[in-house]
């Protein structure tokens, strides 16, 4: 996947990830990069499953309300892959449609754990 | 037993064998190479060519569904993993099952972990009569893997050119893709992947009606919002079902839907507004209707399906239907079953046969009583059951890739103490060659994807499948 160079530093949107586990991470986007490609860029783990094209809902991100209400409405097709979405939020969208605009500096995208596991985290099934 | 519960030596390898190529297999595999780096996974397939119902179920017009295979691809360039391809493990434990290329006793002693990713392989009956004597009645399952290709379903009779009327039994997506299949204008699904077989047939085909019966009511259909919106989109289609049903319906309910509830009956009361009427084609969704039989004519040709009339009972988030007595007859001269997709035990295995899932705890083998079982894990529909997208069955296999990790890296028992001496799929590939059977690599598979894609391109197709295993093997001479 050919990203795009990232900004010089101070140069680009700031952006600001919440990984699962509550760490965030502040990052810099180019004009017109997708929150998708950022996160990739940056090593996050959000996975783009279906690379933008509206069928996996695996680019799920939660932003924060002030910037979700900057953007335009999601369009249907979007909405039917939210709807599949883990942990769907009023403030959900698809990171590979949101584009970066200087307009959302500062924006907080969290990014949804994909998974629980019980298994790991302390359930204690039987031994033999 | 905490005694044999150490913490794991950085550098002790981790020797991973996968059953099924499919999303259950590989999403669990790019979890488990990325966050272990000493590990090495082998991956046996039982079909020459990789990656499970993305080829084999995914509907030929969804191609960017099918851009999975991309990641796909990107795991398999892995040094440390090795693909097996036609390579069955496993008989299946139903009477009558061919008997698989190597058991999981064959595996075992080469592995820490094997990991059972072997998909639904079965469907499931109604149970009615004639569901299986008639021609013009059959299996979805089947349906979509003639249509996609799979080899073991290229001698189905699939005969279009009598039919008017076609019903399909099941409301999740599934049934919506035979559906739009059916009516989709054929210069469209020219432009796919479908088989040229099946073009063949759709270039005969009669089929103007189409529906779609489901037991129980509009709130409880299992298809998506994506799915239905397709079908509505369908040029020179009328659209009906019952609209008093979907309103007295959504009243009932109120405001307890969930979004995307709301969303897919806002779909539905905005298809019947806007439905073309009298349109050369059809389709409908029926509602409260359990098949109780079909009927043929002399020839042992379908002709009609007897439906029980239901209403529904109890909870609102888990209604039942109850038979009222009342029937009605629907003609038809082609019907699909699309009531799901079955999983099924392989031999020494547990199996949760109610279910039809390996039992486990996130993705951890447990037996019947709910204790461990060292070494063996699952993930995909043999997991959780034949349910859920792509995206569901990535979430599932990475909980069972944590689940692995974590028994791996705290030093849990696996499948042998002594790991040092596994050698993982060497051995076993030695095995097979002395059987004189053939094993296909990734490297084989994407030439075999190659000449696919150069002869789908010569009908402006992205790939024109090859449906025999013998087809598919010879283009590696
Ligand atoms: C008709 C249909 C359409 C679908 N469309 C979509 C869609 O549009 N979008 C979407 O997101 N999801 C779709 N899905 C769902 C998606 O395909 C599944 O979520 C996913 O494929 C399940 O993955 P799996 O790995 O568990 O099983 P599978 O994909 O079935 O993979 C199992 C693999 O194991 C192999 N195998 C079986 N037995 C053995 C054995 N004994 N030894 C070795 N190998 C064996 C099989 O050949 C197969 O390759 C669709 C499903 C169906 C049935
Ligand atoms: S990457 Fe699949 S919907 Fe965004």
């Amino acid at each position: 996947h050919g990203s795009l160079p990232r900004p010089a530093p101070g140069t680009g949107i700031k952006v600001n990830f919440v990984k699962p586990t509550g760490e965030t991470v502040t990052v810099e986007a180019n004009e017109g990069e997708s929150l998708l490609d950022l996160a990739r860029a940056n090593d996050m783990d959000v996975e783009g499953a279906c690379e933008a094209s509206l069928a996996c809902s695996t680019c799920h991100l939660i932003l924060d309300e002030a910037s979700f209400d900057k953007l335009e409405e999601p369009s249907d097709e979007e909405n039917d892959m939210l709807d599949l979405a883990f942990g769907l939020t009023d403030t959900s969208r698809l990171g590979c449609q949101v584009l970066m605009t200087k307009d959302l500096e500062g924006l907080t995208a969290k990014i949804p754990s994909a998974t629980r596991n019980m298994y790991v985290d302390g359930a204690k099934p039987k031994h033999h | 037993n905490a005694s044999t519960e150490s913490v794991a030596d950085p550098a002790k390898p981790f020797k991973v064998a996968v059953i099924g190529s499919g999303p259950g297999g590989f999403y669990a595999a790019h979890r488990i190479l990325k966050h272990v780096p000493q590990s090495s996974i082998d991956m046996f397939e039982a079909l020459p060519v990789p990656h499970g119902l993305v080829r084999f179920g995914v509907a030929p017009d969804h191609p960017e569904v099918k851009n999975v295979m991309h990641t796909f691809d990107e795991v398999a360039e892995n040094p440390n993993f090795t693909f097996i391809g036609n390579t069955s493990v496993g008989t299946y434990v139903t009477p009558g099952s061919k008997k698989a290329d190597l058991e999981i006793s064959d595996l075992r002693p080469h592995y820490d972990a094997i990991l059972l990713a072997y998909g639904a392989h079965e469907d499931r009956l109604l149970g009615v009569p004639n569901e299986q004597s008639l021609k013009g009645v059959m299996a979805a399952r089947s349906f979509v893997g003639f249509y996609n290709g799979l080899p073991e379903e290229q001698d189905l009779e699939v005969d279009l050119s009598k039919a008017e009327t076609a019903v399909v039994i099941g409301q999740g997506n599934v049934a919506l893709d035979v559906a739009r299949i059916l009516l989709t204008p054929l210069e469209e699904l020219k432009k796919t992947d479908l088989t040229e077989r099946m073009i063949k047939i759709l270039e005969k085909s009669r089929v103007k009606h189409v529906h779609v019966v489901g037991r129980r009511g509009p709130l409880e259909v299992a298809f998506t919002a994506k799915e239905l919106r397709e079908m509505l989109q369908l040029p020179d289609t009328t659209f009906h079902m019952d609209q008093g049903l979907l309103a007295s319906e959504m009243e009932r309910s109120g405001k307890t839907l969930d979004r995307p509830r709301k969303r897919l009956m806002g779909l539905l009361e905005k298809g019947i507004k806007e439905s073309k009427p009298d349109q050369p084609k059809s389709w409908s969704l029926q509602f409260l209707r359990s098949p109780l039989g079909f009927s043929g004519d002399g020839d042992n040709q379908l002709k009609a399906i007897e439906l029980g009339i239901n209403r529904l009972e109890g909870e609102s988030s888990n209604r039942k239907a109850v038979a009222t007595g009342e029937k009605e007859t629907l003609a038809c001269d082609l019907a699909f079953r699309s009531i799901g997709y079955k999983s099924v035990g392989i031999q020494g295995i547990p199996f949760d046969e109610r279910k039809g899932v390996v039992p486990n705890l996130d993705g951890k083998v447990v037996d019947a009583e709910q204790n461990i079982v060292p070494g063996f894990y699952a993930s995909g529909w043999l997991k959780r059951g034949p349910i859920g997208v792509i995206a569901t069955t990535m979430a599932d296999a990475y909980q069972t890739a944590d689940t692995m990790i974590s028994d791996f890296t705290s030093g849990k028992a696996m499948l042998n103490d002594d790991t040092s001496s596994k050698e993982g799929g060497k051995p076993l590939l030695e095995l097979l060659k002395s059987k004189g059977h053939k094993t296909v690599s990734y490297k084989d598979w994407k030439k075999i994807e190659q000449k696919e894609c150069e002869l789908g391109a010569k009908v402006g197709k992205p790939r024109e499948k090859f449906l025999t295993v013998e087809e598919m093997l010879k283009v590696l001479d």
